[in-house]
């Protein structure tokens, strides 16, 4: 498609006030984590690295920042097995609910969060009995992440096609040999992607957290929501945001190039985008 | 022992789907689906007039004050307005954006700009809350920024929770409508062309056609998240939500909660309903 220059020029500005709208919070968020104010007020005071100093050495963040990951990391695996065992399922094979299967994984992520976080309470208080502690949380998480996990390994099925495992089948493999060397290794970046989304999403979340945590129990952002909105101390929680950003960066680049290596199309928007799957 | 179930599994298909599915679907079905279940039933008890406890026993009680008391069919209104606003704001944004990254930039400066979108998924959300509270407050930087015009601020309220929630979502909008558009292959956009028709013609009616759905796709998480949120509103208005009040009542009043949790139940399943016939599924 041709554009004339006129149409480029709209585009070029509508791209930028976009832009702009995304990253000056962001931005901002970066101001407050090094203003040496102690009252956040507007513009800055200067430039302090002490928030920075004071976010490490935070007992209560380090303690709820490894809730976090420990909950994240079991939520995923969970996620990981059962996306992968139903992605199997719907691409691999035909039968009748075929498309409800698909349609069932969607639904605890695209109903309201209130939604999930108020039926699995009610369901853990009032009819299992149990208390709310963190494993609670991770079978809350673990629900909701399944979808990411089964759609980007759903999509990488369905675009692999079965040549490869006949072929295998036809070389004698067994079918095990087959599903282990064959296509569990061209599974591998998808649900590389698949599941750091899932971390992702594990890690940041708050709204269904707070209806399925324990009373004195702490992920990083329920530290966070304590912190945030009390008037004393506010830029070291800012400092610890800009921390986990820069941390999260890390694994988003690595699961970014393993599936540049073997997929071209929008490499990025598999890795990093929640709920999203690969095109 | 894989080798023996492999084995096993060969050449039986139906077992192999059940084997497969046994495990995810229990989860989700008993699990997940349960859950709903007892939310629903949970929503017809109601709290004992002197102990303020929860009794278990069936009563209209919880609905008949939801559609007795105004209050809650303005709070839902409310919310179910909002929603639908961010949505359309966001599809608005979304699409420029997206189209530029798709059809008009190299392969370098595209992948710079997916990442440049994604990035602030992997902030905070908590914090980018934070940072709106402050931006929008009496001496924050909107109206800073705005002073030498003349102008303010929209504040705390209304505005400010459609203003915050449609940043939260806007990635969510940009990636379904951006891979839409990377499906729509150049050579269909050039018969068009070839055909005679002009720029805006095209656009209109091939590009808008193939990228509707993906636009759906888009709008299922700007309209659920806006529904199911309530720290966004907490914290830059005082006006109440769905959200706010399930948030608020879970603890002391849960067959309240459970009940006045339809209603977004409701909308999001024939919002779903809807995108399903759109064919938006295949783009989420």
């Amino acid at each position: 498609m041709t554009f004339t220059p006129l149409t480029k020029n709209l585009l070029r500005i509508a791209v930028a006030i976009t832009l702009a709208f995304i990253y000056v919070p962001l931005f901002i968020i970066l101001l407050y984590a090094v203003n040496p104010s102690d009252v956040l007020g507007w513009p800055p005071e200067g430039i302090t690295l002490n928030w920075f100093s004071e976010a490490f050495q935070d007992k209560g963040a380090q303690e709820a920042l490894l809730n976090s990951l420990r909950v994240a990391a079991i939520a995923t695996l969970i996620a990981l097995v059962l996306g992968t065992l139903a992605s199997l399922a719907v691409a691999r094979h035909r039968f009748f609910g075929r498309d409800t299967v698909s349609f069932l994984v969607l639904i605890p992520i695209a109903l309201p969060g209130i939604v999930t976080g108020i039926a699995l309470n009610a369901t853990f208080t009032q009819v299992m009995g149990v208390d709310l502690t963190l494993w609670t949380v991770v079978l809350a998480h673990a629900t909701f992440c399944i979808v990411l996990v089964f759609n980007n390994a759903a999509a990488r099925l369905r675009r692999m096609s079965t040549s490869l495992e006949d072929a295998s089948a036809d070389l004698g493999a067994t079918p095990w040999t087959t599903f282990r060397r064959v296509t569990i290794p061209n599974m591998r970046s998808a649900l590389v992607a698949g599941g750091l989304l899932a971390f992702a999403l594990s890690f940041d979340e708050i709204v269904v957290t707070n209806f399925t945590i324990g009373a004195g129990e702490k992920t990083l952002p329920v530290w966070i929501f304590e912190v945030l909105f009390r008037p004393n101390q506010p830029g070291k929680v800012y400092a610890v945001a800009v921390i986990a950003i820069i941390l999260s960066m890390i694994p988003v680049y690595i699961a970014n190039r393993l599936t540049k290596e073997e997929s071209t199309t929008a490499s990025g928007a598999g890795v990093a985008a929640p709920a999203i799957a690969e095109p | 022992m894989g080798r023996r179930l492999a084995d096993f599994f060969q050449g039986r298909p139906r077992l192999t789907v059940a084997a497969l599915l046994a495990a995810p679907l229990g989860w989700l079905v008993i699990g997940y689906l349960g859950s709903l279940a007892v939310m629903l039933v949970a929503s017809f008890w109601h709290l004992g007039e002197l102990s303020g406890e929860v009794q278990q026993g069936f009563s209209l009680d919880n609905y008949k004050t939801l559609v007795e008391e105004p209050v809650y069919r303005t709070i839902a209104g409310r919310t179910i307005l909002v929603a639908a606003l961010v949505t359309i704001t966001d599809a608005i944004l979304a699409f420029p954006i997206a189209f530029f990254m798709a059809k008009v930039v190299k392969p370098r400066t595209r992948s710079i700009l997916v990442v440049a979108v994604l990035l602030p998924l992997w902030s905070s959300y908590l914090v980018k809350v934070g940072a709106w509270r402050l931006m929008l407050s009496e001496n924050g930087a909107i109206n800073w920024a705005l002073e030498p015009f003349g102008l303010s601020g929209p504040g705390y309220g209304t505005t400010a929770v459609w203003l915050v929630m449609s940043y939260m979502w806007l990635p969510y909008m940009i990636i379904p409508i951006y891979a839409g558009l990377e499906r729509i292959p150049d050579s269909i956009l050039s018969a068009s062309e070839d055909l005679g028709a002009k720029p805006f013609h095209t656009f209109r009616k091939v590009v808008v056609p193939m990228v509707f759905p993906a636009i759906v796709a888009g709008s299922i998480f700007t309209f659920s998240l806006t529904m199911g949120d309530y720290i966004t509103p907490a914290n830059v208005s005082s006006t109440q939500f769905i959200g706010n009040v399930v948030y608020a009542n879970f603890g002391d009043n849960l067959p309240l909660a459970a009940a006045f949790t339809t209603v977004p139940i409701l909308v999001m399943v024939v919002y779903l309903l809807v995108a399903r016939r759109f064919g938006a599924f295949e783009h989420v």
